[in-house]
């Protein structure tokens, strides 16, 4: 094919072409607006830079190693926290106890946003009776309460990590589901998709390149929402004993552990609180922050 | 295939489709046939609601899986009989030897992927031997054919004007060379000015790349400027159909060929109102006994309520009717 002279339409063309913010550039700018959005970024960097480099200022048997002389000691120059019911120091334990927590929340996340976004976008793309199974299974599935479901699963399969990952993923991929699917359901219906259609395009592939990438924005606001849930539910379950086997630490156990010394030792239940308080905190806001960032509507 | 090369690219016959739905049956298409000669233009025009885009669709046989259905009838391409093909094999037509350009250019383009990803993708798609710079300079050659400057491939469609847009599907529709591209209104969300400016690169193109248009349109403008044959729709029917010539300076003419006419605003007449056709169209779900456009027709008789008239043809030109039906029978000086 060989150019064709269409001059009116090339001057039109050199009037428009402007420079081009990258996308990453974009969300970032309008991200960084918002200062609870900032904040909550912040206190993120710095608890996942203290989780990672922990073994650089503490080591891990400071949080399982037991220390009679000073059960129950009040925060002090040695041990900033203070010391548990069997002796462990709390600071340590919450590094540690986070570590787990937040490698556990974020694999879970992960998980159940690939599986439930599968299962989402093949119910919303094929309908009909692809549709109606799934979506009728998941009905069946959502109608069990969530705690007694993953108790459940722990429980047949044992506690561990891998165990952990697999009861909060089956807990939390229904929500990728139904927001996957309505996503699908109304992106499937746009002209470009038809277009793609009509210019040959298969199934999958109109799914991951037409799809998906107009509803990433809105799975991305869910999955770091869902990241302070998961901490949240993890340490509830682990506050039923239903963690990680001790004595490794994890801050749900450390609630329940703080439980007998309410009392005499309050420190024991206020700093695993407040780690978890910190941390779903600053993954809501920054979760917030992503969602105003990414919302076309605000788009300037 | 088998069958010998005909010279049409296009030969549907005797087509009818329904939409099915728990409730009703809409009969969209009724019958109907239409051909298109290799590198011919044919304008398919009819109001909103007569069937033209269900006829596109059922070409490239996109027609909604679980409520559109193909009752009778057979489409042929080039010779072959696109219904007995599988979907594998129309994934290979679809973008390669037909493909369409959408009415709407603003929700056309996927807002999340540059043109130049686009326009490589539907390359890519048709043309798996070809490398990345090769595809590169593929979609740099299809911008420019279409006037729009080839840097500006990074770029997203929300930074394209409307008309700028539509060049971008056309260039789509156009860059692997189909021989039959489907056109369903493409210029209906564009202002006069820019509607001109891409039919005219549209005429252009045809005649340079050789292909054949199926140009679907309410616009009896369009039809006289771009298009070789002319069929009326009407309520899932064709009602009239021939070439330019038979349409706009025939002597006789359909009730309903008629009305449209009677609807163009004419810069010469001083008539202080438009002549519309009464009344509206038939609900799809239920035609019509007789003639489709019986209750609305102004020489509508007892057999135009009881009968449904057989096309009629002349030459080129054909027509529905049972005024014309008559005058056939009457006037045998004609043939």
């Amino acid at each position: 094919m060989e150019n064709t002279t269409n001059t009116a339409a090339a001057v039109d063309n050199s009037e428009f072409s402007f420079k081009r913010a990258s996308q990453a550039k974009e969300i970032w700018r309008r991200f960084r607006k918002s200062k609870g959005a900032l904040i909550g970024l912040i206190l993120l960097l710095i608890i996942v830079g203290v989780l990672l480099f922990a073994p650089l200022f503490i080591s891990y048997d400071a949080a399982i190693e037991s220390d009679f002389a000073n059960v129950l000691a009040k925060p002090s120059k040695e041990h900033i926290f203070g010391m548990d019911g069997y002796g462990h120091d709390i600071f340590a334990r919450i590094i540690y106890g986070g570590r787990t927590s937040l490698t556990i929340a974020l694999i879970a996340t992960v998980t159940s946003c690939l599986f439930g976004s599968a299962l989402g976008a093949i119910a919303g793309y094929f309908g009909g009776w692809v549709d109606s199974l799934i979506m009728r299974s998941l009905d069946i599935f959502m109608s069990v309460p969530d705690i007694l479901f993953t108790m459940a699963v722990v429980v047949a399969l044992g506690a561990n990590a891998v165990n952990l990952i697999i009861a909060l993923t089956l807990a939390y991929f229904s929500n990728y589901v139904r927001l996957v699917r309505s996503q699908v359901l109304t992106l499937s219906e746009q002209d470009y998709v038809e277009a793609a259609r009509a210019g040959g395009s298969g199934n999958a592939r109109i799914i991951l390149k037409h799809i998906i990438p107009n509803a990433i924005g809105v799975i991305i606001v869910n999955v770091t929402l869902n990241v302070a849930k998961i901490i949240i539910y993890e340490s509830t379950l682990s506050f039923l004993n239903l963690g990680m086997p001790p004595p490794q630490p994890e801050w749900g156990m450390m609630l329940s552990e703080a439980r007998e010394f309410m009392r005499p030792a309050p420190h024991l239940l206020i700093f695993p609180a407040a780690a978890i308080v910190l941390c779903a905190c600053s993954v809501n806001l920054v979760g917030d922050g992503l969602r105003d960032a990414l919302d076309p509507h605000l788009k300037s | 295939m088998a069958e010998e090369r005909t010279d049409l690219i296009l030969d549907i016959k005797n087509l009818k489709v329904v939409y099915k739905t728990d409730m009703e049956v809409v009969e969209a298409v009724n019958n109907i046939d239409l051909k298109i000669g290799r590198g011919k233009t044919l304008g398919l025009v009819g109001e909103t609601g007569a069937g033209k885009t269900t006829t596109a669709l059922s070409i490239l046989r996109l027609l909604p899986a679980v409520t559109g259905k193909v009752l009778e009838g057979e489409i042929h391409f080039d010779g072959q009989n696109l219904m007995e093909f599988d979907e594998h094999f129309m994934h290979a037509i679809r973008g390669n030897r037909i493909s369409m350009v959408f009415q709407d250019p603003m929700t056309s383009l996927n807002p999340v992927l540059t043109v130049g990803d686009q326009i490589a993708e539907a390359i890519s798609l048709h043309n798996d031997q070809l490398s990345k710079e090769e595809i590169d300079r593929k979609v740099e050659d299809t911008l420019s054919m279409v006037g729009i400057l080839p840097k500006r491939k990074s770029d997203y469609p929300h930074q394209f004007s409307g008309g700028m847009k539509q060049r971008v599907i056309i260039a789509m529709a156009l860059c692997c060379e189909p021989e039959l591209l489907i056109a369903d209104e493409p210029t209906t969300a564009l202002d006069v000015t820019i509607q001109a400016q891409v039919l005219a690169m549209m005429r252009e193109l045809r005649e340079r790349l050789g292909m054949a248009m199926l140009m679907i349109t309410h616009d009896l403008g369009i039809v006289a400027q771009t298009c070789d044959d002319v069929a009326v729709m009407y309520a899932g029917e064709i009602v009239e159909a021939g070439t330019v010539e038979d349409i706009f300076t025939g002597e006789h003419h359909h009730p309903y060929t008629v009305g449209l006419f009677n609807s163009i605003p004419n810069l010469d007449s001083r008539a202080s109102r438009l002549k519309p056709i009464p009344g509206l169209v038939p609900d799809p779900t239920n035609l019509p006994k007789g003639c489709v456009f019986s209750p609305r027709c102004e020489h509508c008789t007892e057999i135009c309520r009881q009968q449904r008239p057989e096309t009629v043809t002349h030459g080129t030109h054909s027509l529905r009717c049972h005024l014309f039906a008559e005058k056939k029978e009457g006037g045998a000086a004609h043939e």
